[in-house]
């Protein structure tokens, strides 16, 4: 049986409008206006025991919805959900006892208590035993670098540190699964690399399974075998990474720049100009139809070039293209 | 008794949590005791004005000036029972939409709430009392202002009776603020509540005036509402106008009102929850 299996999920908001303006707000007192955002509409997948999955998708298309749903925070209006076995809704104490969560863009600390603080209240609330806690906690401000912040409030926290103190939180009680919406969102690099590492060994050490949901598509290609990508509350591609990765790869651009009173070609063969600036011109080639020593070749042979540069397209423009072909980019 | 001990730990913790951070801040405390201070000295010189003309000095009158006195100081030491705002964390998490944490906790909701709001009131309470007892109670009659100083209760079951009816008092307090809480959290924004909460609660609780001194016809209701538990019982035992049974009455009608508040609060924080819907990000 998977870990979690997710059934065809509804979920409809209900979103109140007015017209802009002073005449829209004193109509709006009168007679309001709803329109209904469908969310979800039939999202269904599973997870294993001990995947990691990466959720992607643009903004608005229903990836924090489904991990409130998996979290038994909303309720859905249709479809069926199973955690571990539990329905998140009947079950709701045993079933959030047995999960972490982390929401990127609020706080589940306490705003004025020290860090440490905060962590000592987590342990009552889910009854950790104590010792149990003294271990894990120890070994979570070890692995997330918080010795320093331990003692300091929330409220002076950098994010960074801030995101690292909810990740330890989300897992003081040693939870078999973790929800992660948005964990890296606005964190410096060595912010961001220090929670994918423990993200990682989470998965890997401790057989924790992960749903992650991000924006960032280096979260996906440093962390996740498989991903799902996810538009107008639907499964638009559930495959693994790799997949992603050799449709990134199956584009390739080179940079040529040329000398200052050579003549830029009008076209290449085995290559397509995307766009001429000055000396330098952008050309896209499928390496499985020329390889790049040919196409270097060919062009260093003909013209008197300074530089190129190889670069293969970024992660970002193949989904980017992806959300436009299926329709899915945000209105 | 382990068990029990085990079953209690969140909610013990989350108050005492809450009652520790609230302790820190000095300057709030200090800041709410000087103007209690002021408004009760305000009071103070208004009763001695009213008692010091004829028309309600007589024997028939329902308080004296001592106790009408000391009713104000009990009353400014007791404020911040009053529940006329809900918890301004509660509000917080609602705005912020942090709140959908406390969906994630596996424990009852509303005694989490309960025990946070509880701490919260506790911690603003003890200081503010100590502190007014003692400009009250013993800074002022040191000044030669006896006769404006805050008397001691009628005798010690008078006084036993009182702390038992404080402490009542706090947990129907905090049943009241969980109503506000849970209406908060339905109306997704604090305003209009406070608002309308206020006025009520500052009249009906006998913070303006003691209830004894509004109009004899309305004695019996004023008496019975919600309301009065926070406040005017607790002072009706410690002046000994309830007293015997009457007093076993005053608690128990402060207990009733407990529960009802409670029992209103889970309901009404069961279906809120249910179609509470976080929304964004």
């Amino acid at each position: 049986m998977p870990h979690i299996a997710v059934d065809r999920l509804l979920k409809t908001y209900r979103i109140s409008e007015r017209d802009p303006g002073v005449m829209g707000a004193l109509r709006g007192l009168v007679q309001r206006r709803y329109r209904t955002v469908e969310a979800l509409s039939g999202v269904s997948f599973s997870l294993e025991r001990g995947e990691l999955l990466g959720f992607i998708g643009p903004n608005g298309a229903g990836k924090s919805t489904t991990i409130k749903i998996l979290a038994g925070i909303l309720r859905p209006d249709g479809g069926r959900v199973t955690v571990d076995g539990r329905d998140p809704f009947a079950d709701r104490e045993r079933h959030v006892a047995r999960i972490g969560v982390v929401f990127g863009q609020r706080t589940q600390l306490w705003w004025d208590l020290p860090v440490g603080d905060g962590f000592d209240l987590l342990r009552d609330i889910y009854r950790v035993d104590a010792a149990r806690y003294r271990r894990t906690r120890d070994e979570l401000v070890a692995l997330l670098n918080l010795e320093r912040v331990l003692d300091q409030p929330v409220r002076q926290l950098s994010l960074g540190q801030r995101m690292r103190a909810e990740i330890a939180a989300a897992l003081l009680h040693e939870p078999d699964i973790l929800f992660l919406d948005e964990p890296t969102i606005g964190l410096d690099a060595p912010s961001k690399l220090a929670v994918r590492d423990f993200v990682r060994r989470a998965n890997r050490e401790r057989g924790t399974t992960v749903l992650l949901t991000t924006h960032d598509m280096h979260d996906i290609e440093a962390l996740a075998r498989r991903v799902i990508i996810i538009g107008h509350g639907r499964v638009l591609a559930d495959s693994p990474v790799e997949a992603l990765r050799a449709q990134v790869m199956a584009e390739r651009r080179l940079v040529v720049d040329f000398a200052q009173d050579a003549e830029l070609p009008a076209q290449v063969d085995g290559a397509k100009v995307h766009s001429r600036d000055g000396q330098t011109l952008v050309l896209d080639f499928d390496p499985s139809v020329t390889t790049a020593p040919a196409l270097i070749a060919r062009i260093a042979g003909a013209h008197a070039v300074e530089d190129i540069r190889l670069e293969g397209l970024a992660i970002e423009a193949v989904i980017a293209r992806f959300y436009a072909m299926h329709g899915a980019a945000e209105a | 008794m382990s068990a029990v001990r085990e079953l209690a730990r969140p909610y013990v913790a989350a108050f005492a949590s809450r009652f520790l951070q609230m302790l820190q801040y000095r300057t709030a405390a200090l800041a709410g005791f000087a103007t209690q201070c002021w408004w009760g000295g305000i009071k103070v010189m208004v009763f001695a004005a009213f008692y010091g003309g004829t028309a309600i000095a007589g024997a028939g009158s329902p308080m004296s000036l001592e106790q009408a006195i000391t009713y104000t100081w009990l009353a400014q030491g007791l404020l911040v029972l009053l529940p006329w705002l809900g918890d301004p964390e509660v509000a917080q998490a609602v705005r912020t939409g942090a709140v959908a944490y406390d969906r994630l906790r596996p424990v009852d909701a509303y005694a989490l709430w309960f025990a946070r709001s509880a701490g919260w009131i506790a911690a603003r309470l003890l200081p503010r009392v100590a502190l007014m007892a003692a400009f009250a109670a013993v800074a002022l009659p040191l000044a030669g202002l006896g006769a404006w100083a805050w008397q001691p209760p009628t005798g010690v079951a008078a006084g036993f009776a009182f702390l038992v009816s404080v402490v009542l008092a706090l947990l129907l307090s905090t049943s009241m603020v969980m109503l506000l809480n849970v209406a908060m959290t339905a109306a997704l924004n604090e305003r209009g509540i406070n608002a309308v909460a206020t006025p009520v609660v500052i009249v009906f609780s006998g913070n303006v005036l003691p209830l004894a001194l509004l109009p004899d016809a309305w004695q019996g209701a004023l008496l019975v509402q919600p309301l009065a538990g926070l406040m005017d019982i607790p002072a009706r035992l410690y002046f000994g106008q309830l007293a015997g049974w009457n007093a076993l009455g005053g608690l128990a009608l402060q207990c009733v009102w407990i529960v009802v508040c409670v029992t209103a609060g889970r309901f009404a924080m069961q279906r809120t929850m249910r179609s509470l819907q976080v929304q964004g990000g």
